[in-house]
């Protein structure tokens, strides 16, 4: 039992790592982990769903706005960019929010190509970090089944 | 009760009967459910009560400062503490600012703001109109630390400040008047007390604000 929780451990601190070495998370999703215990123990995946929930929001409002045949308002798409810019940095989705940064410069320039691009990039990558999270959360569900606690995992 | 009965009293199983400081309670206001999540777990996991709101409407509502004479029993919870967001549709956290410092009521409850914007222009505004101080989103768990620490220091140089003006009144009183001295209502040296005193969190220098952000 211990070899194998030893082993999942192992591996959910590598995955963990990548992650963050890929640039899929940031410092503040360390933040975020700060906050969970015992009291409340799936804070981060509580968080993240909200999260996530709030993309499909968001993309849906700038998609629609795009979609105005004749005048595109680049405000109203400014404006979902800015939220989702937001909360991607508030749960540290770093990918996110750097795509949501360049989002909002072709929003101020009025750049539709620009824009339409980004939108399938930061539909692309939502997806992409959810994917990955489901993956860690479920490294975390294997370690506890196992008998083993999850580790703390030290970015630095 | 019947007769005979004795009342008994509960006391903690830790025997500890020193009674502890009483819990800020913190409304907070933004209009992102993601970022109300965060803000609500650090204040709790800082031993806050929290209450979150989502728009400067709703928290003007929670006040009772919108007008509507029917202000719900909901905030009979005196709220220490506003922290908002500043970029809100409708008011914005400076609208909603200015409308708690305009409140006789409300305008001593400190107000801090959130961006994610460090926009120098902007800080300087909410500080002149009165902000307790700025954060920069995201908002960590040190930044909520440090402002429960000037909060709860505040509150207590307010007390203390109290306690001094109701002596000095009360010699003043009794010096003023003719034998024999009734004693003086203390109702009236509650809250009223606490206005005429200069808010010491307003005579912060600039740099002091700043120095955090840098």
């Amino acid at each position: 039992m211990d070899a194998l929780v030893a082993q999942l451990q192992m591996q959910y601190r590598n995955y963990t790592v990548s992650l963050y070495q890929q640039g899929f998370l940031d410092d503040q999703f360390t933040e975020l982990k700060k906050l969970q215990d015992d009291a409340s123990p799936d804070f981060v995946a509580e968080v993240l769903s909200l999260f996530f929930e709030d993309c499909v929001k968001l993309i849906g409002n700038m998609a629609r706005a795009l979609d105005q045949t004749g005048t595109v308002d680049f405000s109203q798409v400014g404006a979902s960019v800015h939220q989702l810019k937001g909360s991607s940095s508030s749960v540290g989705a770093k990918r996110v929010k750097g795509l949501c940064v360049t989002f909002k410069e072709y929003c101020e320039a009025n750049n539709y190509e620009g824009c339409v691009r980004c939108l399938q990039q930061v539909d692309i990558e939502y997806k992409a970090l959810q994917t990955k999270l489901q993956d860690m959360f479920n490294l975390e569900k294997q370690i506890i089944q196992a008998g083993g606690k999850v580790p703390q995992v030290d970015i630095n | 009760m019947a007769v005979g009965e004795v009342m008994r009293m509960e006391i903690p199983s830790g025997g500890d009967m020193s009674v502890t400081s009483p819990e800020l309670h913190v409304l907070a206001v933004d209009d992102s459910i993601v970022d109300r999540k965060v803000i609500e777990r650090l204040l709790r996991i800082s031993a806050c009560k929290v209450t979150t709101v989502e728009s400067g409407a709703r928290a003007l509502q929670y006040l009772g400062l919108d007008g509507d004479k029917g202000a719900s029993g909901l905030k009979d919870l005196k709220v220490n503490l506003i922290v908002t967001d500043y970029s809100m549709p409708g008011l914005t956290g400076y609208d909603l600012l200015k409308k708690i410092k305009e409140s006789s009521v409300f305008r001593e409850i400190p107000v801090v703001i959130m961006s994610s914007e460090n926009i120098l222009p902007r800080i300087e505004q909410c500080l002149r109109e009165g902000a307790e101080d700025f954060l920069l989103k995201p908002v960590k768990l040190a930044d909520v630390k440090r402002i429960k620490e000037l909060i709860m220091r505040n509150e207590a140089e307010d007390c203390k400040t109290l306690s001094h003006s109701n002596k000095r009144k009360l010699a003043e009183y009794i010096d003023d008047a003719p034998s024999p001295s009734p004693s003086p209502s203390s109702s009236t040296h509650d809250d009223s007390s606490a206005k005429d005193f200069p808010s010491s969190k307003q005579m912060k220098s600039a740099d002091e604000k700043f120095s955090s952000l840098l």
